[in-house]
C-alpha cells in the first residue's frame, strides 16, 4: 500500500505523522519523504544513508558550429528557455522543463542534451536499534530487506526553483511489497501532487483553525480530482475552533485520529524527537490509524 | 517604496500571521499573498474584491481522436508520461511543452490554453491588496506569483504607498524563488524547532542566491528556549541581523478564529512583541 501524507496548509504535522507511523509500524515499512525542497523526516528518525544520486535533467546544449541560427528551437520552445539571436543562441537553463523538442527538432541537429543538476537522493535504512516493536524486543529491523532501501529522500539544490522531476526520482523507489509512507510538500499544486499521485490513500492533516480549514478544503479538492480515498488527521487539538470537525462531518469525511495540543508534544517535536519516542503510548494510537485505513480500504476494495 | 517579503523554509510558522500585522501596523501598504497554492491571508484581512482576473499559466495537449491514427510517435516523445495507451493526456501530467503536436504526422494534437487560476486586487481595511487563487492541482504557480506581484508593486508605485508587503509561500522552489525577485528584505520566520532551522537555513541560501538581504525573527520562542537560543547563535555566526522574537501565546490562535491581525486583538505581550518587530524592520529599512 502506497499511503501519502499531505496537507495544504504547512506545518500542520505531516512530518509528525508520517515519521510516527514508520516507526511505530516497524515490520516492512518504506519512507519515502518527498517534501524535497524542506526534507526533514531524516531529523525524527535515525537513518544510515548509504545510496547518494544525483537527479539531473537535461537542458540543450547548443553547437554553435553546426547552428545557423535560423530559430526553430525557440519556436517551438513553450518555456522561453531558448532566444536564438542573429549570431548566438542564449539558453536559460533554469526555465528549461527538459522535454526534448528542441533538440529533436533542430533541422541541422545542431542541439544536443547536457546533465544540468537540481538536486540528489539519498537513501538508506533505519538504524538497527531505532525500532522498538515491544518494549522488551528491539529488532534490527529494515536494515536488510529487499533492497535495505527502507528510507528515501530527496533534496533539491538550493536556487532551483521545479522540484517534480526529483519528487518522481524519490517515488521510484517506492516498493509496493511494503507500507510505503510519503511524507509529502505543502500546497496543492505541482510538487504536492506529483507527490501524492499513484498513492492508494491519503492522510490529510490539518489543524483546527481557519488556515488549517480553508487548506484542507483546498486539498480535498486535489484529492477528489485524482481521485485518492482520504482521511483527516487533525492536530494540535483542542486549540482553535470545531469547523474543521462541522467540515468534515458535513461531507462524510472521517477524522481517523487527533493529536491533542500538548506543550510536551511540541518540545519532542522540536527537538527532533518523534511523539512516538516521547510519549511511547501514542505507538498504540499510530497502529490504530494504519488499521483504520485498512478498513476503509478493505470495504471499498473488497478484492 | 519597499519590498518585504514573508517566509520560512518551513511551513506554518506564522508567516500569514505576522504579515497581517505588518499590514495593520504600517502606514500606507499594499499587500501581495504569494502564497498562490494556500493563500490564507485573506482570512484575516477580508478583502473586498474590486477586480478579478483570469490566470492562464500554460497550455495542454489533446488529442483529435477523429484524426489519430494511433502511430504512438507522440508517446514515444513525451518524456513526462502525460499521454495514456489510449490517446488520452491526462492534463495534470501534461507539462504543456508541445513536443507531441510537433511530432504528431496527422497533426491531431492541438494545444489548448488552461486557466490555471484567477487573480484578484481588492481593498481591505489597511489598504489596497493583490491576491489570487491557484486551480486545484494546476501548475505554474510562479508565473502566477510573479503577477501578483508585479501588480502590487505598479499600485504602490502609483498610490505613492511606502510598503509592498509580500506573504510568501513555503519551501524553497518556484513560488519562493518568484516572490523573492525585486525585494529589498526577506524576513525569515522561524520557530525554535530543528526542523525550523533546517528549512530556513535552506531558505535564507535561495534569498542569497539571488541577492535579496535576509532578517530572521523567531516566533513560539518560548516553546523550547534552549532552541531559540540556537537560532539567535545561528544568526550570529551567518550574520543575519536578528529582529527579534514573539512568545507562544494561544491569543494569536483566537484572533486568527475572529479574523484578526494580533495587533487588533490583543493589547498583551503578543502585541508588544510584534510592534517591537515591526518597528526594528521599519527603522532598518528607512532610507
Amino acid at each position: 500500500m502506497i499511503l501519502s501524507i499531505a496537507s495544504g496548509k504547512g506545518g500542520t504535522g505531516k512530518t509528525t505523522v508520517a515519521t510516527a507511523l514508520a516507526l511505530s509500524l516497524g515490520e516492512n515499512v518504506q519512507l519515502l519523504d518527498c517534501d524535497v525542497e524542506e526534507p526533514n523526516a531524516h531529523i525524527f528518525v535515525t537513518v544510515k544513508l548509504y545510496k547518494h544520486v544525483r537527479i539531473c535533467v537535461p537542458v540543450p546544449d547548443i553547437d554553435k558550429q553546426k547552428c545557423d541560427f535560423c530559430g526553430r528551437c525557440q519556436e517551438v520552445c513553450s518555456f522561453n528557455a531558448i532566444a536564438v539571436l542573429k549570431d548566438d543562441v542564449l539558453v536559460f537553463k533554469e526555465l528549461c522543463h527538459g522535454c526534448g523538442s528542441c533538440s529533436f527538432l533542430c533541422p541541422r541537429a545542431a542541439i544536443g542534451e547536457i546533465d544540468k543538476e537540481i538536486g540528489c537522493v539519498e537513501a538508506g535504512a533505519f538504524e538497527a536499534g531505532t525500532f522498538e516493536i515491544h518494549a522488551s524486543q528491539t529488532r534490527t529491523l529494515q536494515t536488510g530487506g529487499r533492497d535495505g532501501l527502507a528510507f528515501v529522500h530527496g533534496r533539491l539544490n538550493v536556487g532551483q526553483a521545479m522540484s517534480p522531476p526529483l519528487i518522481r526520482a524519490v517515488k521510484q523507489h517506492g516498493d509496493r511489497t511494503r507500507t510505503v509512507i510519503v511524507d509529502a510538500p505543502p500546497g496543492t499544486s505541482c510538487p504536492a501532487t506529483e507527490a501524492v499521485r499513484g498513492s492508494d490513500f491519503c492522510l490529510l492533516v490539518t489543524e483546527p483553525t481557519p488556515f488549517g480549514l480553508h487548506d484542507l478544503a483546498l486539498a480535498v479538492g486535489a484529492l477528489k480530482k485524482l481521485e485518492i480515498p482520504f482521511a483527516v488527521v487533525i492536530n494540535r487539538s483542542g486549540l482553535g475552533d470545531g469547523k474543521v470537525d462541522d467540515y468534515c462531518q458535513q461531507r462524510g469525511i472521517p477524522i481517523l485520529m487527533r493529536i491533542p495540543f500538548k506543550r510536551e508534544i511540541a518540545m519532542a517535536y522540536s527537538e527532533g524527537i518523534s511523539i512516538v519516542e516521547a510519549m511511547p503510548e501514542y505507538k498504540a494510537e499510530f497502529q490504530k490509524l494504519i488499521e483504520s485505513i485498512e478498513r476503509i480500504l478493505v470495504a471499498t476494495h473488497p478484492e | 517604496m519597499k519590498q518585504l517579503v514573508v517566509i520560512s523554509g518551513k511551513g506554518g510558522t506564522g508567516k500569514t500571521i505576522l504579515a497581517a500585522s505588518f499590514a495593520a501596523l504600517s502606514h500606507n501598504p499594499v499587500m501581495a499573498d504569494c502564497d498562490v497554492d494556500a493563500a490564507d491571508l485573506h482570512l484575516l484581512l477580508q478583502p473586498t474584491v474590486i477586480d478579478r482576473h483570469q490566470f492562464s499559466g500554460g497550455r495542454y495537449a489533446s488529442v483529435d481522436e477523429t484524426l489519430c491514427s494511433r502511430c504512438g510517435e507522440c508517446r514515444v516523445r513525451c518524456r513526462f508520461d502525460a499521454i495514456g495507451e489510449d490517446f488520452v493526456v491526462d492534463p495534470v501530467s501534461c507539462e504543456g511543452c508541445a513536443f507531441c503536436h510537433f511530432v504528431c504526422p496527422v497533426k491531431a494534437i492541438e494545444m489548448r490554453e488552461r486557466t490555471s487560476g484567477e487573480w484578484f486586487v481588492s481593498e481591505t481595511r489597511f489598504g489596497p491588496m493583490v491576491h489570487a487563487q491557484l486551480g486545484i492541482a494546476e501548475e505554474n504557480s510562479g508565473k502566477l506569483v510573479s503577477v501578483v506581484k508585479r501588480r502590487a508593486k505598479e499600485i504602490a508605485e502609483s498610490q505613492k504607498r511606502d510598503w509592498v508587503i509580500v506573504d510568501g509561500a513555503p519551501g524553497i522552489g518556484c513560488p519562493v524563488i518568484a516572490s523573492l525577485s525585486g525585494a529589498d528584505c526577506a524576513l525569515v520566520v522561524t520557530e525554535p524547532t530543528l526542523s525550523s532551522l533546517h528549512d530556513a537555513d535552506r531558505v535564507i541560501g535561495v534569498a542569497r542566491h539571488f541577492n535579496v538581504p535576509v532578517k530572521l525573527v523567531i516566533n513560539k520562542y518560548d516553546l523550547n528556549l534552549e532552541m531559540a537560543a540556537e537560532v539567535e547563535a545561528y544568526c550570529k555566526i551567518g550574520n543575519i541581523p536578528f529582529v527579534g522574537r514573539i512568545g507562544f501565546h494561544e491569543s494569536v490562535v483566537g484572533a486568527a478564529v475572529e479574523g484578526k491581525t494580533i495587533v487588533e486583538h490583543s493589547n498583551g505581550r503578543a502585541r508588544l512583541e510584534v510592534e517591537a518587530v515591526w518597528s526594528t524592520l521599519e527603522k532598518e529599512q528607512r532610507p
